[in-house]
């Protein structure tokens, strides 16, 4: 029951990416409103990286110092865990997580209530495919503003750490420096991104999806909502996993 | 000219539509009346294939578009404009915005020339001065009329209208109707109404087609409505005092006074 029904609603998501790539019907239409699109979910998710992505650098180096104390580890130990930490999954993995939850409601809710209120009719109705019209542009947009989330993400972590190294006593600035520094594997960084690129279509082709077929009315579309933020976490999850296999071996 | 032939529809093991046959002509409004939930708005969904009955044909001037493609249904569609009951604008896009994206779509105009196209037809729905307000800063019947501006502003070839006067005050409701019968004559258009508002039944129906509770009881125009025999009929349209008095002063005199002459 629940495998029929699991991949019923797979088939029905493969449908609607067809409908999703195909050719727009005006490009200087799709242009505009793929930056509209950078604008509001890209730009419009830099405060949160911003405030998130400090806090946790900076925790993960306090969680980092209090755990790891032993004698048998040399100092810097803490810069470079809180580096790798940062690299192989927050800057990524968990930053999606988090995004899934404010970019996946937002296009869920947006798309619903153009679904419940028959603005998605409307474009039908003139033969706008509203499927590609609607959810092309996002895709775009945020899957390529994605890489600089990341990187953006990484850089203020590490500052956050850094800030923790200037104003409290718990690690030397010096240390952190040269842990942060230490055994760097850029390749780490790539994978970040790779990552992220899938994590960044997950996002949004599941939330469109979940509201593109809301029936009903407002509670539907908040239901939709959520639904989207627990789908596309669990996906992000599994990619997650899938990923780190294939991309760390 | 649409023919419509033997259309079925249900919902799960609900039939709202039984059998229905109707032809909605070019050049002339075409009325679909009924009580509320006897199933107009299926009816015109279905029409323009945002439903999908179980049976039937739909016939645009020939063309069977339950037999069509996807992109032969969107080809079609270019040539079609909906008004929906609840309106459908565009929240992101200001009223001149809303008239306009159809414009920006499909027509080979420049942004000048979108832009005086659009304000002709806010003009024609008497809108000017709202065109850089948002859908949620306007009233319901403007909403109403904006939709309507957008519905004709790529000059349909068949125009479809679900109750494009309710919630109008009855003087802007006659312009509305006014309007969407100059438009019909003036550009040679198959203009589909559906409406329960007694006024525009008796002051543009050029053909009536009268469903009840799915079924398509009655079909006729504006002057046969006065003396028709079916029961159903009588009490939809006689169900007023005032319009009780109208069919009595016709049985006396014959007509009322043309309201556009
Ligand atoms: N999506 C749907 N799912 C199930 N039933 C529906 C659906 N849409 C309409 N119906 C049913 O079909 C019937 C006809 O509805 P419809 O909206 O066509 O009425 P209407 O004639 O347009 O009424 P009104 O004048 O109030 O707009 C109603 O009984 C309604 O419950
Ligand atoms: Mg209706």
């Amino acid at each position: 029951m629940l495998l029929t029904e699991s991949l019923a609603t797979f088939g029905r998501y493969c449908m609607f990416m067809t409908r999703a790539f195909a050719i727009p019907d005006r490009w200087s239409v799709f242009g505009r409103r793929t930056i509209a699109e950078v604008s509001k979910l890209g730009i419009g998710s830099i405060p949160l990286v911003l405030i998130i992505s400090v806090f946790i650098g900076a925790v993960c180096t306090i969680q980092m110092k209090l755990n790891t104390s032993s004698p048998l580890m040399p100092a810097y130990s803490v810069g470079l865990a809180t580096r790798e930490i940062i690299l192989l999954e927050f800057s990524n993995s968990i930053l999606c997580l988090i995004l899934a939850g404010k970019v996946g409601s937002n296009i869920a809710s947006e798309i619903g209530t153009m679904r419940v209120t028959e603005q998605i009719d409307a474009l039908e109705i003139m033969g706008i495919n509203s499927v590609n019209y609607l959810v092309m542009p996002k895709v775009l947009a945020f899957v390529c503003f994605m890489p600089v989330l990341v990187v953006f993400c990484m850089f203020t972590a590490i500052l956050g750490g850094y800030g923790v190294a200037i104003f409290t006593d718990i690690i030397s600035v010096s240390k952190y420096e040269y842990g942060i520094q230490a055994m760097f594997t850029e390749w780490y960084v790539w994978y970040a991104i790779i990552k992220s690129l899938f994590f960044a279509f997950i996002i949004v082709t599941i939330s469109s999806f979940y509201g593109y077929y809301v029936k009903g009315g407002a509670l539907e579309v908040g239901k939709a909502s959520t639904d989207s933020v627990v789908s596309s976490s669990v996906f992000i999850l599994l990619f997650d996993v899938i990923l780190t296999k294939l991309l760390l071996q | 000219m649409i023919e419509v032939r033997n259309l079925t529809k249900s919902f799960d093991d609900k039939t709202v539509l039984h059998g229905v046959d109707a032809t909605f002509y070019t050049g002339k409004t075409n009325l679909i009346i009924g009580q509320s939930g006897s199933g107009k708005t299926v009816l015109m969904k279905s029409l323009v294939g945002l439903l999908r009955p179980e049976e039937g044909e739909i016939l645009f001037d020939g063309r069977d578009l339950l037999k069509m493609k996807r992109d032969e249904i969107a080809d079609l569609r270019k040539e079609i404009g909906m008004l929906f009951q609840g309106s459908a604008l565009f929240d992101s896009e200001t009223v001149l915005g809303n008239v306009m994206f159809p414009l920006t779509m499909f027509s080979d105009m420049n942004r000048a020339q979108q832009r005086e196209r659009a304000m002709f037809c806010i003009e024609r729905v008497n809108l000017l001065g709202a065109e850089n307000k948002y859908p949620s800063e306007i009233s319901g019947g403007m909403q109403k009329r904006v939709a309507i501006a957008r519905a004709i502003s790529l000059n349909p070839r068949y125009l479809f209208c679900d109750e494009p006067n309710s919630g109008l005050d009855p003087k802007t409701s006659i312009l509305i109707d006014e309007l969407l019968s100059d438009i019909t004559h003036e550009y040679d258009i198959t203009t589909v109404i559906n409406t329960h508002d007694m006024n525009s039944v008796l002051g543009i129906g050029e053909n009536i087609i009268f469903i009840n509770k799915g079924y398509r009881e009655w079909v006729g125009d504006m002057s046969q409505i006065y003396n028709t025999s079916n029961e159903a009929l009588n009490n939809f349209v006689f169900a007023t005092r005032l319009f009780q008095e109208v069919r009595e002063y016709v049985a006396e005199h014959g007509t009322i006074a043309k309201r556009k002459s």
